[in-house]
């Protein structure tokens, strides 16, 4: 006789926390073929606003910490993940209706990527910082730091957990702090990273997850004014827009939507980075 | 104090010294520059005026919607056949040339920048133009190495490059945006400011006397509506602005939902921050060079003075007494330190909300100044007992009005001084180099000037943290605002 599961409420991720969405919503979500899975919690205008609140909390601590501890952190992610890899691919295989080895191979591209984005961490300011040799007696160095609060759509209906660490990744690289609207069909992977990196050392509110319905919940964070950067990389299939348009009011840094799941690249991490250039006066011996 | 206080006229005042005009050979009326020659614009015209002393200078053609059309034309075959196909090395030799050309014309060029901008002749000449040359040899250097430029391999130009630029610093906003366009391959439809034409005009010359290919610089004048017909043409690639936040966010709107590139570089509120340990006498000539350099008809201004408690007597007094020497008046005579307001509009903007800052409390005190019959002219003003809630330190005002608030610690200063939707500028005063640098990361402004200010340099990266738009121009920073990166930077599994 089988022994009877013991299946996991999926809520959302918001300051480090596991809260229901304070709507009291939820939304099945189901196999590739039709059958239930479980069910997401289904994120509200409440639950997006309160995430912003968390991120903007966190955005000091994780800014402030240094190049070389954010580093240790993105790694330790990739180790927590690695760690609990079966699980992963049972829960992509199940969801996107792929064979375990092709689930693998999208938790191993999950994995790596966290690697490769966690060396960034002490090296992207120097490759894109510079000292300045201006015309005068004055020390002038430009540095990039991290933009602040990044809203994020998650690349929609395809390598939900790869697409997720694609975009996530990169934005906590420099400092930022996230809310990332998940993959709507396949959140399940997302809840499941959400309980990683809070077993990794990732301050509570660096990451937070809404599941849901990313129509909904994507204006109330483009319009947010505590939002410094909107990343609409899975937003193709909205009406991005008038995303785009509500960013611009309190001028939100806007990267439009890009098909699948985003390159790695140096690129992305200084998409949310602001270069601050400081001028000291040298005195004339 | 007493003896620094200089209320007399008498031993500090100087014969007049005005700049001749004969140096500048204007014409009447100026039409569009389009496809590398001067053509008649469709839209009518208006006249440029001298701020200082409202005469007219030039009647100036207003480029229609179809004359902009035809500029972005010109500049996107001027892009295919001439300028995109280019060597770096050549397209680098036309930015010399036209460095060096500005080099010769120099004195014209400050001479005409300070008649139709109102600006002290001694800004333009030692300031502005020295600048815009600095900018183009800065840039013309860069041509044919973008390889180097941190953007991977043979990163590509984006195409067509709409600019559109304000009237503080009319040349120097041009240099900053054509420059690195230019650089990078771009082709470019510039509009000037619609008061301060006439240097871009003379500019035009300047790029006919360097034989640059016709197209790739076409410059429209007019009005808002010219650069909004310029914005949203549909075949321009590149948008770049800078002026005011309310403008940057319309034009941040229109571009929304194209593959058009953007840079902004708007508004701005700057904290100026002086610690009671910083050098008293230094830091009362950056507060001036702050907020009173060009009228304070600077985006990056230090309009907030944010002083310790304990040393604002001290700073304040010091600061009147210094304001009093301040001369007003003809923006050409070289004994001039503060010019004209630049238009009336402007002018106004500054009487109201100046009204605002004294209806809400704030002590108003203006340095005496003998203001000229004819022209815009507004007295250098500062506001004592001033709160972070009033008007007048909470909106740019961008004239030569400075708020001055207190703090006692240094996370007050910060507090204070982030507290604003802009982030574009501030300045620390101190002896103290580890709370300087501790300062300067705490605050979120896109420029950080440590015992200076408002300084600038083709090499130094410049522009704004949160409303006070993005990108950067100045420096490697600059050039990657014309360019999509190379193959490399990407796929990061290699």
């Amino acid at each position: 006789m089988s022994r009877l599961t013991v299946p996991k409420t999926y809520k959302l991720f918001i300051g480090g926390k596991f809260p229901r969405s304070e709507s009291g919503r939820t939304y099945e979500v189901a196999t590739a073929d039709g059958r239930f899975l479980a069910n997401a919690a289904q994120a509200s205008r409440k639950d997006a606003r309160d995430a912003v609140v968390a991120a903007r909390a966190a955005v000091a601590g994780w800014a402030g910490a240094t190049a070389y501890n954010r580093g240790q952190v993105l790694y330790r992610v990739a180790e927590v993940l690695d760690g609990r890899r079966a699980q992963f691919v049972d829960e992509i295989a199940a969801a996107e209706g792929v064979t375990a080895a092709v689930a693998g191979r999208q938790v191993d591209e999950a994995v790596d990527a966290w690697v490769w984005y966690a060396g960034w961490a002490d090296k992207f300011a120097q490759v894109a910082g510079a000292g300045n040799p201006v015309a005068g007696p004055f020390f002038n160095i430009s540095v990039p730091e991290p933009t602040g609060v990044v809203a994020i759509v998650a690349p929609q209906g395809g390598a939900s957990l790869a697409g997720l660490v694609a975009v996530v990744a990169p934005a906590l690289v420099a400092g930022n702090a996230v809310v990332v609207v998940a993959d709507e069909a396949h959140p399940l992977s997302a809840v499941s990273l959400a309980e990683v990196l809070a077993t990794s050392d990732v301050p509570g509110g660096v990451v937070n997850v809404l599941t849901g319905s990313p129509a909904e919940i994507a204006p109330w964070l483009a319009a947010h004014s505590d939002v410094n950067a909107l990343d609409l990389a899975g937003a193709g299939k909205l009406d991005w827009v008038d995303l785009e348009i509500a960013a611009a009011e309190t001028l939100t840094r806007v990267l439009r939507p890009e098909p699948g799941v985003p390159e790695r690249s140096l690129d992305r991490i200084l998409a949310f980075t602001e270069t601050k250039t400081v001028w000291h006066t040298k005195s004339l011996l | 104090m007493k003896d620094i206080e200089i209320t007399g006229r008498g031993f500090l005042d100087y014969a007049p010294a005005p700049e001749s005009t004969s140096i500048l050979n204007l014409k009447d009326s100026y039409g569009l520059f389009i496809d590398g020659e001067f053509r008649e614009g469709s839209g009518g015209a208006f006249t440029t005026i001298s701020p200082a002393t409202e005469k007219p200078i030039a009647e100036i053609a207003i480029a229609s919607e179809a004359d902009v059309d035809a500029a972005v034309q010109a500049a996107r075959n001027a892009y295919r056949k001439t300028w995109s196909r280019m060597p770096g090395a050549d397209r680098g030799k036309y930015l010399f040339r036209i460095a060096r050309l500005v080099q010769e014309r120099a004195r014209e060029l400050a001479v005409a920048e300070s008649l139709d901008n109102g600006k002290p002749i001694t800004e333009s000449r030692d300031t502005d133009i020295p600048l815009v040359a600095a900018w183009f040899f800065y840039y013309a250097g860069w041509a044919d190495k973008l390889d180097y430029a941190g953007l991977g391999s043979a990163p590509r130009p984006l195409g067509v490059a709409a600019q559109v630029i304000p009237w503080n610093f009319p040349l120097l906003m041009l240099a900053w945006k054509i420059a690195p366009a230019l650089a990078a391959g771009n082709t470019v439809v510039l509009k000037p400011a619609e008061t301060t034409p006439l240097s871009a005009l003379l500019f035009a010359e300047i790029l006919q006397q360097a034989d640059l290919p016709p197209g790739v610089v076409n410059i429209v004048t007019g009005a808002g509506e010219t650069g909004a017909a310029l914005v949203r043409h549909p075949d321009v690639d590149k948008v770049a602005f800078t002026g005011s936040t309310s403008v940057g966010r319309e034009i941040a709107r229109t571009v929304a939902g194209t593959t058009k590139r953007l840079t902004l570089e708007l508004g701005g509120k700057a904290a100026n921050i002086v610690f009671d340990d910083a050098p008293i006498d230094q830091a009362v000539e950056g507060i001036v060079n702050g907020i009173f350099f060009n009228q304070g008809h600077v985006c990056c201004a230090g309009s907030r003075l944010l002083v310790q408690e304990n040393v604002h007597d001290e700073v304040v007094d010091r600061l009147k007494a210094r304001l009093s020497t301040l001369r007003m008046g003809d923006p050409l005579d070289k004994n001039t330190d503060i010019g004209a307001i630049n238009s009336r509009e402007q002018l106004e903007r500054i009487r109201r909300l100046s009204d605002i800052g004294e209806a809400e409390g704030g002590e108003r005190w203006s340095a005496p100044c003998d203001i000229p019959q004819d022209g815009f002219w507004f007295a250098p003003t500062i506001f004592t007992g001033v709160s972070t809630s009033s008007t007048i330190a909470r909106e740019e005002i961008f004239g030569p009005v400075l708020s001055v608030l207190t703090f006692r610690t240094p996370a007050e200063a910060i507090a204070k001084a982030n507290n604003t939707p802009y982030g574009l500028s501030a300045g620390i005063w101190s002896d103290k180099g580890s709370k300087i640098l501790a300062v300067a990361d705490r605050l979120r402004a896109g420029v950080v000037w440590a015992n200076t200010f408002n300084r600038f340099d083709p090499a130094s990266p410049f522009g704004g943290y949160k409303e006070s738009g993005y990108g950067r121009e100045g420096g490697r920073h600059g050039l990657g605002a014309y360019l999509r990166s190379g193959a490399s930077t990407e796929g990061g599994k290699r």
